[in-house]
C-alpha cells in the first residue's frame, strides 16, 4: 500500500516532468546580460554612423551597412545566448536540445522573421524612421509568443519591448535611443533579475 | 486509484504525454534516464491499456517511434490525480 509520502513524491515528480518536458528551462540570465551588452554596443556604433553620415561621400550604402550590422548583431547576441544556455543545461543536467527547444525556436523565429522582412520593406520604401520601433515591436511579440515554452518571466520582457516600440514610433527622432534601451538596458535588467532569482 | 499508475515510470510517461502533443522514444528515455528495455516494458503496459497511441514513421532509414496520449489515457490519468488529491485531503 502506497503511503501519503509516496503520493506527494509522485506529485512533485509529475509537476517537474510536465514542466521539464514542455518548457526550455535552461535560459540563463547571463544570456540576457550578454545580449544587452551587444545591443548597447550596436546602438552606439549605429549612432556613430548616423552622426558621421554627412562627412561621407554618398548615403547609398547606408541601407547595406544597416542590414549587415543588424544581422551581425543578431548572430553575436544569439551565439552568446546559446553558449550560456548550453552551459546552464549542462549544470542542471537537462538536455539542451529537446522538443521544447524546438518549439521555443520555431515560435520565436516566426514573428522575428516577419519583423525582419517588414523592416526590409521599410528600407525599400525609405521609411527608415520606423525601423527601430518595428524591430522593438516585433521582437516583443516574438518573446510573448515564445513565453509558453520557457520561463514565464520572459512575457514581461516581451510586453516591455512592445510598449517601448510604441513609444519609439511616436518620438521617432529618438529611435536609436529607444532601440538601445530596449535591446540593451532591458536585456541587462531582465538578465540580472533572472540570474539572481534562479542561478544564485 | 489506478493500478497502472502505481508505478512511477508509467505515471511520469503519462504526465509528459499529457502536456506534449507527442514525444519520441529517445526523448522520453533521455528525460527519464532509463534503459531502452525498462522504458519499453512500461510503454507496452500503457499501450496495452490503450492509454497511449504509438506511431512509427521512417526518417531516412531509421524508424522513429512517437507516442501520444489517447482520450482514454487522459481520462484515466486525470481520474488518478483526482483520487490522489482526495487521499491527501483525507490525511490532512
Amino acid at each position: 500500500m502506497a503511503t501519503i509520502d509516496d503520493r506527494l513524491k509522485d506529485i512533485s515528480e509529475i509537476r517537474s516532468m510536465m514542466e521539464q518536458s514542455s518548457k526550455f528551462l535552461s535560459l540563463s540570465g547571463l544570456s540576457g546580460i550578454s545580449a544587452g551588452i551587444v545591443g548597447i554596443a550596436a546602438a552606439v556604433i549605429a549612432q556613430y554612423f548616423i552622426d558621421t553620415a554627412g562627412t561621407r561621400s554618398s548615403g547609398s550604402n547606408d541601407a547595406a551597412y544597416f542590414l549587415i550590422g543588424s544581422i551581425l548583431t543578431l548572430i553575436v547576441a544569439l551565439s552568446f545566448a546559446a553558449y550560456f544556455s548550453v552551459r546552464m543545461a549542462r549544470k542542471k543536467q537537462l538536455p539542451f536540445w529537446s522538443s521544447a527547444t524546438k518549439s521555443l525556436l520555431v515560435n520565436l523565429f516566426i514573428p522575428l522573421a516577419v519583423g525582419g522582412l517588414f523592416c526590409l520593406i521599410l528600407v525599400y520604401h525609405h521609411i527608415l524612421f520606423l525601423i527601430a520601433p518595428a524591430m522593438l515591436i516585433f521582437y516583443g511579440l516574438a518573446l510573448l509568443n515564445t513565453s509558453k515554452y520557457t520561463l514565464k518571466e520572459i512575457r514581461y520582457l516581451g510586453m516591455s519591448e512592445i510598449c517601448l516600440g510604441l513609444l519609439a514610433s511616436i518620438w521617432v527622432q529618438f529611435g536609436i535611443v529607444f532601440w538601445g534601451i530596449g535591446f540593451g538596458i532591458l536585456h541587462i535588467a531582465y538578465g540580472t533579475f533572472m540570474y539572481f532569482k534562479y542561478e544564485k | 486509484m489506478n493500478k497502472v499508475f502505481e508505478n512511477r515510470v508509467r505515471l511520469t510517461v503519462m504526465s509528459i504525454l499529457t502536456v506534449n502533443d507527442s514525444m519520441d522514444f529517445n526523448s522520453l528515455k533521455n528525460m527519464l534516464t532509463l534503459t531502452d528495455g525498462n522504458l519499453a516494458t512500461h510503454i507496452a503496459t500503457l499501450e496495452k491499456k490503450k492509454y497511449i497511441k504509438v506511431e512509427k514513421e521512417f526518417v531516412g532509414r531509421k524508424t522513429l517511434t512517437t507516442y501520444s496520449a489517447t482520450q482514454a489515457g487522459r481520462k484515466a490519468f486525470s481520474e488518478h490525480i483526482d483520487a490522489m488529491e482526495k487521499l491527501i485531503n483525507q490525511c490532512k
